[in-house]
């Protein structure tokens, strides 16, 4: 198969990834060299078809882009008008009171619930108006090195090749997108980015990265329920002390509500499912009112990095650099991580044009321009209150966080640090509580494969499983004999399934179904499964409003 | 010879279209879309004319809103040479389509017309029909097989319970069936040729066709789910009722 | 009003689906009919004999014409003056037809329709069964096909209309008949059978997804099968029923083992009458089921076959 040569074109940039961050560098890039050729591949179907967030965002980044973003009609329509914290216990609640004391950083003032994928569907429109090549339906799936050791650009995957990895009737060869730079902007955990990260050792020196799985739903619910501008996030129950996470709710747009759940995947209980505790707290009297009599219109799931600037890798190397998400730049107790996306897109680009100018071989000046600008300081004041989560557990947390909000302001003279990978934290399932979830009730709570039916996700049937794990006989005697199988319970989308339990258990993986979401690269105990890119346009279509 | 093959826009069928809660239809608004599958199988079987030296030129056309060229890009991605957009914002019946294709066929001279058999948003399995009613030429709707040589074609079509062949004179119309062949992917390099590929741009009136439609949308709803029946102790009481009460055996 | 149906029959026999397009045109006005073929005299016969029918325009023909859509959407055309709807049986032939003599008399065809709520409005489906859309003809006449699922079929016996011969007319010419073939599989294709067996994960293995086979033989059903059941390897991707599979509607869908994921039951919700046999009395197939039972399939399998055998 490889012998079949493989189409070349030459870029000055390519950007891998279609989300806010590749598509703010490639407007930017355009904006300040409007003689590069840029070219941006993104893996979903279509620009936005892969993008799953909450999302209240922050427009700062998107105002220093596009400075007349509202003339130009950005969708960002339902600016946030009130907001409420709430500590759930079983049946009841609290309002966090004077919260903007308490938690300053969830202030959302001149913020917008907005649907991310329609911004970066936006985004797109204007990216293309600046001259630049976009190309959904096309995976980046390999790195290319130059002799030098520089990176070249990336290769698309083939297409058309059975699941016996030999070529159809249909067969159609990756192309190689070389470039002068790279700009690796694949999310949280991209695929190409771990590569580049262990060629280049760009992790040495700095924290484990430690991650969450957010899972989404979006509703339509009745007009009289409809709160647009009311923002929610609830932590507590049903998530014992030590483990990180809570529900997000937000009212926008047409009768639409954004309701999600994040788990911070350095839980130790490999009994809990993400996905049952987000369906269970659709139950409690805090949000149950708002989903009776409503419809639900998507779902998706995705991971998020929450390791803050301790986990911030070297962010160039020779012939590129990394950008948004799959960098980490997330402010999690904000829990944004668009404008910093977006903000780092843009300075990247900004380094790549001086580079491009200059001809070096590194857009070195990126990681000063990154450390120059309000996203670090932004990053530097909350860098302990997720490492004080995992350190003090979720009551312990969210003391140290206030105090570390009203007393210290952001400014303390340590650092905590994560010390563990989310892999390494998992507890034998002998020794973990085992978890009883209601049975969904087809209503208001969902199984799996109902849910990723919403999901609209759809992959060529006939191509190799892209979910790939290096060696079966440690998932028995690992995952199974030891865990009892996390992946059946973290992945969202009911990818993995035990066969067979009684008897000869074994792995059965439905990649069909997969959402993207790359939990299982993260969580899975041995660090052995590696998710690879499928065949382009592959995984979710989220619609418009997610 | 010239192939006109017409290529629709429509909801991607792997999403499951949601009727909008007013009413007035299924909501389209930040919904993925492209190309017609059966369109993409027309274009697959004028490529494949193309590549066996049957077909010179091979034009596709879409009728519809101006993203319908990104279709039409699809179109020339998989080896269409140029392609004509006719942009209107009003709902697209089969009845004046087939009227802006009458006057297109007039004015580019096709032998051949390959249609998909229906769009997979209205259903209605007429335009190719149509078009050979008003253009008053023969027909072969559902082909699953198509052969060109000495002046005719010769295709085979689906029918219920079989297949039936049937040879046409040119020019000819033919509306592509399921099983005619698999279409190919639209490959990078070929997306990236077919940027630079023409794209002429009309209105349906630059044509003098109207394109007011004949059907009104009182409304759309969902369809009534279905509810739980019976549960049976037996099979003799199943046989039984599915011979006597249903009467489907 | 008036009314005009194109009847399907099959060596005379009128169709049933084309006797449920005489019921929905019975709700429109009086009904003649038209039949057309080899075999157009037998046709006209049973024709006339279903209640309802007022008069039967037969055209015998043995060249193949009748076959053909150009002549049969011209004779079409030419008797329509004296209608307001004309009907036809969502057929493979009434498709070929139909729109081609609506696009002779100007009019927008209204296919498959599920309901008539006036004379000017319908109800079809669309995007494949996901909605449905009540519409409103401004075409003096209408033009329409009928899913004839939604009608229950018109008696076959008890009418006594008039029966007249007529003939084709020449139509525009290029077009030749050759040759038709019915298929000789055994075995229905999917997607057309009138009855489908399907299984799923709950068949275990590929040996025991052959005991399918024989109740498939005694129905003459397709076998289909989900999606769980093609990943686990017991048949081949072309058998899967589902969204991303095949959809069926079929007159009966038989569901053996199979829990129900959405993404199956988008597959074939559609079908007339469905029947669960699965051991799990929670799964979802259930709430979908016309007719279900609870229990060992491995049992029940060969009791249904020996019911079948006994009374059939």
């Amino acid at each position: 198969m490889s012998e079949t040569p493989r189409e070349t074109m030459e870029f000055d940039v390519v950007i891998v990834g279609g989300g806010p961050s590749g598509l703010a560098a490639a407007i930017r890039l355009r904006q300040i060299a409007p003689d590069a050729t840029v070219c941006l591949i993104e893996k979903g179907s279509e620009i936005g078809a892969h993008i799953l967030s909450g999302a209240v965002i922050e427009p700062r980044a998107l105002a220093e882009l596009l400075p007349h973003w509202h003339e130009e009609g950005a969708p960002l329509n339902t600016p946030v008008t009130e907001e409420q914290m709430l500590y759930l216990t079983e049946n009841g609640g609290i309002e966090i009171p004077l919260l903007d004391r308490v938690m300053p950083h969830m202030r959302n003032h001149g913020n917008y619930i907005v649907s991310l994928g329609d911004l970066c569907r936006w985004l797109a429109g204007r990216a293309e108006e600046l001259g630049v090549e976009i190309y959904p339906g096309f995976a980046g799936a390999e790195v290319l090195v130059d002799d030098s050791g520089r990176v070249a650009g990336v290769a698309t995957g083939d297409m058309g090749v059975g699941r016996d990895g030999e070529p159809t009737g249909n067969y159609a060869p990756g192309m190689e997108l070389r470039a002068k730079y790279t700009l690796f902007a694949e999310g949280c955990r991209g695929s190409l980015t771990k590569q580049v990260m262990a060629m280049y050792n760009l992790r040495q020196g700095v924290d484990p990265q430690t991650y969450g799985l957010g899972i989404k739903e979006l509703w339509e619910i009745p007009k009289e329920m409809h709160r647009p501008g009311l923002i929610q996030h609830s932590f507590g129950w049903p998530l014992d002390d030590r483990t990180y996470g809570g529900a997000w709710m937000y009212h926008f747009g047409d009768n639409l509500v954004s309701y999600g759940f994040v788990v911070g995947l350095d839980y130790p209980n490999t009994w809990l499912s993400p996905f049952d505790e987000m369906q269970r707290v659709k139950l409690h009297p805090s949000f149950r009112p708002y989903f009776e009599g409503a419809r639900r219109i998507a779902y998706g799931a995705r991971a998020l990095s929450e390791g803050g600037i301790q986990s911030i890798p070297r962010l160039t190397f020779p012939g590129g650099a990394l950008i948004g998400d799959t960098a980490g730049f997330l402010n999690v107790p904000k829990i944004k991580g668009t404008h910093t996306a977006m903000k780092s897109g843009m300075l990247a680009a900004e380094a790549v044009g001086e580079a491009l100018a200059t001809s070096r071989v590194e857009p070195g000046s990126y990681t000063r321009r990154i450390k120059d600008s309000w996203l670090w300081d932004e990053l530097r004041t909350v860098r302990n209150i997720r490492p004080a989560f995992a350190k003090f557990g979720m009551k312990g947390g969210a003391l140290y966080a206030g105090i570390d909000a009203m007393l210290l302001r952001g400014r303390a003279p340590w650092t905590l640090h994560t010390r563990h990978a989310d892999n390494e934290v998992l507890e034998p399932a002998s020794v973990s509580p085992k978890i009883d979830y209601p049975k969904p009730d087809g209503k208001i709570t969902f199984d799996r494969l109902s849910s990723v039916f919403l999901s609209a996700t759809n992959h060529e049937e006939d191509q190799p499983v892209h979910l790939k794990v290096r060696n079966m006989s440690l998932w028995k005697t690992v995952n199974w004999d030891v865990f009892r199988a996390p992946e059946s319970r973290y992945c969202p989308a009911g990818v993995y399934e035990v066969a067979d339990e009684a008897t000869d258990p074994h792995l059965q993986i439905n990649a069909q179904n997969c959402v993207h979401c790359k939990t299982c690269d993260i969580k899975d105990p041995a660090q052995n499964i590696d998710w690879a890119t499928p065949e382009g346009a592959g995984g979710p279509n989220y619609p418009g409003g997610m | 010879m010239k192939v006109l093959v017409p290529v629709k826009r429509v909801i991607d069928y792997n999403i499951k279209p949601r009727v909008k809660a007013d009413g007035t239809g299924v909501e389209t608004a930040g919904v993925k879309m492209s190309m017609n599958p059966f369109d993409e199988i027309a274009v697959e079987e004028a490529v494949r004319l193309k590549e066996k030296g049957v077909v010179s030129e091979i034009i596709a056309v879409s009728i519809g809103e101006a993203k319908a060229q990104d279709t039409l890009r699809t179109a020339m991605a998989m080896g269409a040479d140029r392609s004509i957009l006719v942009e209107t914002d009003v709902v697209t019946e089969p009845l004046a389509v087939a009227k802006v294709l009458k006057a297109l066929v007039e004015k580019e001279k096709p032998e051949l017309i390959i249609l998909g058999k229906q769009a997979i948003d209205d259903d209605m399995n007429a335009t190719g029909q149509m078009l050979a009613g008003l253009l008053d030429c023969p027909q072969a709707t559902f082909a699953s097989k198509v052969e060109v040589a000495d002046g005719a074609v010769t295709v085979t079509r689906e029918i219920d319970g079989g297949s039936q062949t049937v040879k046409l004179a040119l020019p000819a119309i033919i509306t592509a069936d399921l099983r005619l062949n698999e279409p190919r992917y639209a490959s990078l390099p070929n997306i990236m040729k077919a940027r630079k590929k023409p794209m002429e741009k009309i209105t349906p009136a630059d044509l003098g066709v109207d394109m007011t439609p004949r059907l009104s949308v009182i409304s759309v709803s969902e369809p009534p789910e279905r509810k739980a029946g019976v549960k049976l102790d037996s099979a003799a009481e199943l046989v039984s009722r599915l011979r006597n009460e249903a009467k489907v055996i | 009003m008036t009314v005009l149906v194109y009847l399907d029959h099959e060596g005379g026999v009128i169709r049933q689906a084309s006797r449920s397009a005489i019921t929905a045109a019975t709700k429109l006005g009086d009904v003649d009919v038209l039949v057309t073929g080899p075999d157009a005299a037998a046709a006209a016969k049973s024709a006339a004999a279903i209640p309802g029918v007022k008069k039967v325009f037969a055209v015998t023909d043995t060249t193949g014409n009748s076959e053909l859509a150009e002549p049969v959407a011209a004779l079409l055309a030419q008797l329509a003056g004296g209608y307001t709807h004309i009907l036809a049986a969502s057929s493979a032939t009434a498709k070929n037809v139909l729109p081609r003599a609506a696009a002779l008399l100007d009019v927008q065809p209204i296919p498959d329709i599920v309901a008539i709520n006036d004379a000017e409005t319908f109800v079809r489906p669309i995007y494949a069964g996901s909605a449905l859309a009540t519409v409103k003809s401004a075409d003096a006449k209408k033009v329409i096909t009928v899913r004839a699922s939604a009608f229950d079929p018109a008696p076959a016996e008890g009418g006594s209309a008039t029966i007249e011969e007529i003939a084709l007319p020449a139509g525009p010419g290029g077009s030749t008949f050759v040759a038709t073939e019915l298929s000789k599989s055994e075995r229905p294709e999917l997607e057309s059978a009138r009855v489908v067996v399907s299984g799923g994960n709950g068949m275990l293995n590929e040996e025991n997804f052959k005991l399918l086979e024989p109740l498939a033989d005694r129905l003459g059903a397709a076998i289909g099968a989900s999606r769980a059941a093609v990943d686990k390897g017991f048949v081949s991707n072309e058998y899967q029923v589902g969204q991303t599979g095949k959809i069926v509607a079929p007159e009966l869908y038989i569901a053996m083992g199979i829990s129900g994921q959405i993404q199956h039951l988008a597959g074939m919700k559609d079908s007339k009458v469905i029947v669960a046999i699965n051991k799990d009395p929670e799964a979802p197939i259930f709430q979908v089921a016309d007719y279900g039972i609870v229990g060992d399939l491995f049992t029940i399998l060969p009791q249904l076959e020996a019911e079948l055998d006994k009374a059939g």
